[in-house]
């Protein structure tokens, strides 16, 4: 055995050596830019649950992916590429992804498939308590207002040269809703997966930072100061209809809706039916854990380095930043219009929170509300929006399927 | 890099682009103003329920007190109680209790009365 050509051979098919052919250097700063999110995540507590498993899938991936020759890569672009090739013989072959992909393809499925999101959005369901929506309807009216900035980023993103689909798939970031922005994206775009989600998920972890100023730009002291009355008590009875109505009129008027919307729906109504207490809980702690798992680290596999670094990602970034914003700006000036309306009943830092970002964004309203007038608390007041922002975004992403699908 | 032309991808003009956002936009307002009609609707219809239910029940709580004990009708006047913090809602609570009920948090709290603002009271029902 010729020790010399074996350490040869083992240098050759090492990962350090890859890093100095073909562009590798590009996984190198890909390396560095996981190991960023994964401080962001473990130490600043940025969306940890996600952001944690998005970074190590990208830190796997370009451990082991420096383009098609890789042999022993986790995830291989190159094949999900063939699946989307309508003239390749590998066009919707899941078959030849279970045979030739790594793991991370594999898991990729899911996310392809649009089952993870559709799952995730069960286990939301199933946590989320509605009743502040149902005893202000007109909350939702807010969480339409919210969805400015997805509309608006898709507008820039055309003007910046995206295709429609992808312009769509940028602008969803806007609705500040992950599982929604990535199975848009896993359908309409999913060679934008990686940037895309990562922006989604860093800038719904950044709302405390993105929308105070904005709070505080178009609101007066005197807005920000009011009270609101306390809501009427929603009877069960109320609770239980409440998602089957939803999903009715919902799923009937753009049928594209019905993965995100149904599966909502169906994970709150197990919640508050009362009678399904072990699905319920299922779905809220083992499942949503266990999908989460294969969510993140499967949408970190798509950030390998050759598709991640270009300046699309830098655009897609500041696209995102433009929805979040603009999103908020939405909610906000609504949320002023029934202020007037309501000849000052209504507290208009309520509409931000329609940003959906459950519920983060509720919070925000409820500190800066608390900012202004120290005995005014808006956190249940703001989670109608909130929540209505989760339906209104999943509408948005409908729409968006529905035109581009 | 990836050839994305192989993928069919629609070019849109931005004619085009700003149409289908404002399109977009007037689709999430129509399904979010019509869930909020149905919801107004069903809601409508359970708060007058349980007016109802409320009208009922205090009815028979105050024909309960009435056969009890006789007690003066308190006068409801628009204006605050001097020192007070403003009204406090009643549901299914009769006065006499709510007074109790007050009384025994600010004992508890080892807080005056006047220092704290109680917004509404409701008897907690098993379903």
């Amino acid at each position: 055995m010729d020790i010399i050509e074996t350490l040869e051979t083992l240098w050759f098919n090492s990962g350090f050596q890859s890093f100095f052919v073909n562009g590798g250097w590009k996984n190198l700063i890909m390396i560095v830019i996981a190991c960023v999110l994964l401080y962001l995540g473990i130490k600043k507590k940025f969306e940890p649950l996600l952001l944690v498993g998005i970074a190590f899938g990208c830190l796997l991936v370009n451990l082991s992916y420096f383009g098609p020759e890789s042999t022993d890569a986790l995830y291989h672009p190159e094949l999900w590429d063939n699946f989307l090739n309508s003239e390749h013989q590998d066009y919707h072959s899941y078959g030849t992804i279970m045979a030739k992909g790594g793991l991370l393809d594999i898991l990729y499925i899911g996310v392809k498939a649009g089952i993870y999101p559709s799952l995730i959005f069960m286990g939301v369901g199933a946590m989320t308590d509605f009743g502040p929506l149902i005893s202000n309807p007109k909350s939702l009216l807010l969480g339409a207002a919210a969805q400015m900035g997805v509309f608006l980023a898709f507008f820039g993103a055309i003007c910046l040269g995206f295709s429609g689909e992808q312009a769509a798939s940028i602008g969803i970031i806007g609705g500040a809703d992950g599982p929604t922005a990535i199975l848009l994206t896993g359908k309409l775009a999913p060679e934008l997966l990686g940037p895309i989600a990562i922006a989604a998920y860093s800038y719904m972890a950044l709302i405390p930072m993105i929308q105070p100023p904005l709070m505080r730009l178009l609101t007066t002291e005197k807005e920000r100061q009011v009270k609101m009355e306390q809501a009427r008590t929603v009877s069960k009875t109320e609770k239980i209809i409440f998602p089957i109505i939803v999903s009715i009129f919902v799923i009937l008027l753009l049928p594209s809706t019905a993965p995100l919307v149904g599966c909502l729906m169906l994970g709150n109504l197990w919640r508050e039916c009362g009678v399904t207490e072990r699905l319920s809980d299922t779905v809220q702690n083992a499942l949503m854990n266990i999908v989460t798992v294969f969510l993140g680290i499967s949408v970190g596999a798509t950030t390998a380095a050759d598709r991640f670094l270009s300046l699309r990602t830098i655009e897609i970034v500041f696209l995102g930043l433009t929805a979040f914003a603009f999103s908020t700006i939405g909610g906000l000036l609504i949320g002023k219009l029934m202020y007037k309306l309501s000849g000052g009943k209504i507290n208009p830092l309520i509409g931000s929170a329609g940003v959906s970002a459950v519920p983060m964004a509720a919070r925000v309203s409820q500190i800066e509300g608390q900012k202004a007038n120290p005995s005014n608390f808006l956190l249940m007041h703001a989670m109608g929006p909130n929540v209505a922002g989760v339906i209104g975004s999943a509408i948005a992403a409908g729409f968006l399927l529905a035109v581009f699908g | 890099m990836t050839d994305y032309s192989l993928f069919l991808m629609r070019q849109l003009s931005i004619g085009e682009a700003g149409v289908t956002a404002i399109l977009g936009y007037c689709v999430v307002f129509f399904g979010l103003i019509l869930l909020m009609c149905v919801l107004c609707c069903t809601g409508s219809y359970f708060s007058s329920r349980d007016t109802k239910k409320e009208t009922e029940s205090a009815r028979t709580a105050k024909g309960v007190q009435n056969n009890a004990v006789p007690v003066q009708t308190a006068v409801k006047t628009s204006e605050p109680a001097p020192g007070s913090a403003g009204h406090v809602k009643l549901y299914d609570v009769p006065d006499r209790e709510a007074v109790l009920i007050m009384a025994i948090v600010a004992d508890k709290m080892q807080k005056p009365l006047n220092e704290l603002h109680f917004i509404s009271i409701r008897e907690v029902k098993d379903k």
